[in-house]
């Protein structure tokens, strides 16, 4: 299915590219279809081909090697950023679970929390560097990329957790009490299983939005050696190869399918507990 | 020294709420439960009869009166386990085995594999379900699932047995064999039992004594002693036991002031 949609994606492309005039459709002055010429919407051939061109003329370095190792460098931020995203969002929930008065004085926080730009924050954090010492380390550039990774991944894990470890019903709680199980013996056997089909969805999301806020980050703190960057240099140089700017593109959505994945191998091995649907 | 009664309670009254919307779910309930007695709560909806069984279970605190279980407090007993609990819904956990799931309250208090494994199969063998020891509870029907958490309730080999309607999602027939089966486990674990139903013969079936409540508030009205000789099939087509369940109707009609609902 995921192969039909590309296939069919690409076929659109190259059809626009074959009945839109290259001028676009206007009506009037205004522009109703984007232009089709190839500086605006480059051959399929050529935006892929792109990745073997050479980075710079004569150097040895293609652009597909840049690509690769811009999104493994980000990748990796934004792995940082997801794992500790990850950490405060459960330990919220958590938090916010035991305890209904922290639910009601921290829930309004975590959702106003992400109504703040992105972009706002971006040069705040980014001022931290050299004024910053945590557990006797500098603070480092690459770190504010990652702290607003970790800002937009917990978001979504602490609600999926909270929503999760809430889900048992009153039976299974009870029965538990009943058993004066302590509330870690709760947590552990009853409540964190029965969170797992509520945190996999929640998991795929902080890591969609970690790998986003890297790249955004990258670009509005100005870090050079990811792939945020590569997109604004190849911008740049579109006039003259228009086809190359897709190509750190195509790195960022890989990039962002590499860390959904990740989460769904995990997904997979906790198949077992993912049997809430069939409860009679 | 005497064995403490399984169930001592005196003065117990349990509200709702506070002020003028508060509801008083029950209201002055004396009851001794004999240690290896089997006593059944019995009455209509809104009677108060499952909020009394939850306040001998330790999940609701009472506004008034004691509780004593086992000569402990509520709150002590719960702690030291002195009581098994099968409520309403089976309530399994589904990403556990049957078998998984009868060892739940096992491995809570660090019984060993092994033991934990014999056990939970004993138990199994005990509610007929020896072969669905690799199942998921999903796989089972209804009456099956409430068959796990029966045997799962019985797993602590408890003195007290609190049932809350368990048999209620079983059909006749598995239900017939599950009464007779619960009054051979009693006999074999010599253990208490407080039994929460809505079915007369059920009751009759079972218990030494029905304790018949009514609603607005809940109270009992009457106890109503069931003088059988014996509990096998034979006594379910006996005069004796034709005459208790006239008696126990009639003590659910008789002294129910509000009769407009009648038994749900």
């Amino acid at each position: 299915m995921l192969l039909l949609a590309l296939i069919l994606l690409a076929a659109l492309w190259e059809l626009y590219k074959l009945v839109i005039p290259e001028d676009g459709v206007r009506l009037g002055d205004a522009l109703i279809l984007p232009r089709s010429d190839d500086t605006s919407m480059p051959h399929l051939s050529e935006i892929f081909g792109a990745f073997g061109k050479q980075e710079v003329a004569g150097a040895s370095g293609t652009v597909a090697s840049s690509v690769v190792s811009a999104v493994w460098y980000s990748l990796r931020l934004a792995a940082a950023g997801f794992a500790v995203g990850v950490a405060i969002g459960f330990l919220l929930a958590l938090a916010m679970q035991r305890l209904r008065t922290v639910e009601r004085a921290l829930l309004p926080y975590v959702v106003l929390s992400q109504t703040v730009p992105l972009i706002a924050l971006a040069p705040l954090v980014y001022g931290w560097s050299g004024n910053l010492t945590l557990f006797g380390l500098d603070w480092q550039p690459w770190m504010s990329v990652s702290a607003i990774s970790a800002y937009l991944a917990f978001f979504p894990v602490a609600i999926g957790a909270l929503r999760g470890l809430s889900s048992p019903p009153a039976v299974q709680t009870e029965l538990l009490r009943c058993y004066a199980a302590s509330w870690w013996q709760t947590l552990v056997r009853l409540r964190l299983p029965a969170s797992v089909p509520y945190l996999i969805p929640a998991l795929k999301l902080a890591a969609a939005a970690a790998v986003v806020g890297a790249i955004v980050a990258e670009i509005s703190i100005g870090l050079p050696g990811g792939i945020g960057r590569l997109i604004i240099t190849y911008a740049q140089q579109a006039t003259g190869d228009p086809s190359r700017v897709y190509a750190p593109i195509i790195g960022a959505a890989v990039m962002g399918l590499v860390a959904v994945g990740g989460v769904s191998l995990l997904d997979v091995a906790l198949r077992r507990y993912h049997t809430q649907e069939q409860a009679t | 020294m005497t064995t403490p009664a399984a169930v001592n309670l005196e003065g117990v009254g349990k509200r709702f709420g506070e002020g003028t919307g508060a509801v008083q779910a029950v209201t002055d309930i004396d009851l001794t439960v004999a240690a290896g007695e089997f006593v059944s709560l019995i009455g209509p909806s809104g009677c108060g009869k499952s909020t009394l069984l939850r306040i001998v279970a330790n999940l609701i605190e009472p506004s008034e009166g004691t509780v004593l279980v086992n000569g402990k407090p509520a709150g002590r007993a719960r702690l030291d386990q002195d009581y098994g609990i099968a409520f309403q819904s089976a309530g399994l956990l589904e990403w556990r085995t049957v078998q998984g799931n009868v060892e739940l309250p096992l491995g809570l208090h660090g019984v060993g594999k092994a033991q934990r494994r014999a056990q939970a199969l004993e138990l199994l063998e005990l509610v007929g379900l020896a072969d669905f020891a690799e199942h998921r509870p999903s796989q089972l029907s209804g009456g099956m699932q409430q068959r796990v958490a029966i045997a799962r309730a019985l797993a602590r080999r408890p003195a007290l047995l609190l049932m809350d309607e368990p048999f209620g999602a079983l059909d006749e027939m598995t239900r017939e064999r599950m009464q007779s089966e619960l009054i051979r486990i009693c006999a074999e674990t010599s253990a208490a039992v407080v039994f929460v139903t809505h079915s007369i013969p059920e009751a009759v079936f079972l218990s030494q004594r029905v304790v018949v409540m009514s609603p607005r508030p809940g109270r009992i009205t009457e106890i109503v002693d069931v003088p059988l000789a014996g509990r096998d099939e034979d006594v379910r087509e006996a005069e004796q036991f034709f005459a208790a369940i006239t008696d126990v109707r009639e003590a659910l009609r008789g002294r129910s002031p509000v009769t407009d609902e009648g038994p749900a």
